[in-house]
């Protein structure tokens, strides 16, 4: 599966299509397994299997559940736990700035929709070629990853998949390995892409020391806002 | 029991605001500036979090050696166009190797 396959114009759309469901399923399935990691965190912190599984269900965002899950084990309070699993959450509704018009939702499709509007389904949407591929992205994620992380987190709360240390096998490096992935056609196509990029991570590394998690990467989308004043410039 | 009620509360709390973005007025986001805006918010965001998972544990911030070979291992491997998933199994391999031989 060749993620620069969505960059080719002249490419069918048919086939940008398939490249983008080939991304999604590969996101869905790698990204999903971490759901054990999250399943045995949540056990661990004093969680319950069926609290580990409706968090997985309701929630559904890795970040936010897994500094939920931290702060329950650390003996934090449950309000402030609750409160800075949100704010990680907050990405996200930047993320549907940018997957409104691309989806174009409405009604009852979008409230279902919503809940499937995090990192990874941007991500892939983001990465495809016109609408069409975006969209068949975005939902061959969001259904793959939806069913694999409620699943693996099942399996890693009941105890039925032992992970060990999940960092003995990589997986610590697989959520940003994703990410860098699918950006990777966008950061080598554009000036401006590279520039927003550089500075937002400067921003967010930057920032990490001072401010509780979750601020940072959200504070990193003002490295876009030059082109919020310069709207024309390419 | 309180700990059910943290656990409704956030996912209701993360829904709400993946829910905030998607329901934004169509005519903001039809703005030409807005829109050139939002295209990039994504491309901020994805990296910093790159940015974040690779290098800061919490509010800490940490270089993990073998975390960054795996990192830098991917990166050749998409500078070599390998396909999605191997560069994945390629960055999560080297980092695990790495710290298997105990570096």
């Amino acid at each position: 599966m060749e993620v620069t396959e969505a960059e080719k114009a002249a490419a069918p759309a048919e086939s940008t299509r398939s490249a983008a469901v080939r991304d999604g399923l590969g996101v869905g399935l790698a990204v999903g397994v971490s759901g054990v990691a999250f399943g045995a965190a949540a056990v661990t912190a004093g969680l319950g299997v069926a609290q580990a599984c409706v968090l997985s269900l309701l929630a559904f965002t890795g970040a936010s559940q897994f500094a939920l899950a931290g702060v329950i084990g650390g003996g934090g309070g449950l309000v402030a736990g609750s409160l800075g699993a949100m704010l990680l959450g907050g990405r996200n509704a930047l993320y549907g700035l940018r997957l409104a018009r691309m989806l174009d939702v409405r009604g009852w499709r979008r409230l279902l929709t919503a809940q499937v509007v995090i990192d990874e389904t941007t991500a892939v949407a983001t990465a495809q070629r016109g609408r069409a591929a975006a969209r068949a992205g975005f939902y061959t994620t969001a259904i793959s990853l939806y069913l694999t992380w409620n699943v693996t987190t099942l399996a890693g709360a009941a105890g039925a998949a032992r992970l060990g240390d999940p960092d003995a096998i990589g997986l610590d490096v697989l959520g940003p390995a994703v990410f860098l992935a699918l950006l990777w056609p966008r950061l080598t196509a554009g000036r401006t892409e590279v520039r927003v990029a550089a500075a937002a991570a400067v921003i967010a590394i930057a920032a990490t020391p001072l401010l509780p998690p979750g601020v940072p990467v959200m504070l990193a989308a003002f490295a876009a806002l030059p082109a919020l004043l310069r709207g024309t410039e390419k | 029991m309180s700990v059910w009620i943290a656990v409704v509360a956030t996912g209701l709390g993360c829904y709400a605001l993946k829910l905030a973005g998607l329901v934004t007025p169509q005519r903001v986001l039809d703005d030409a500036r807005m829109r050139r805006f939002t295209e990039l918010v994504p491309v901020a965001l994805l990296t910093a979090l790159i940015a974040v998972q690779a290098l800061a544990d919490g509010r800490t911030l940490e270089f993990d050696g073998a975390r960054m070979a795996g990192l830098g291992a991917a990166v050749v491997a998409l500078l070599l166009r390998a396909p999605f998933l191997l560069v994945l199994v390629i960055a999560a391999g080297v980092a695990a190797g790495l710290r298997l031989l105990g570096l």
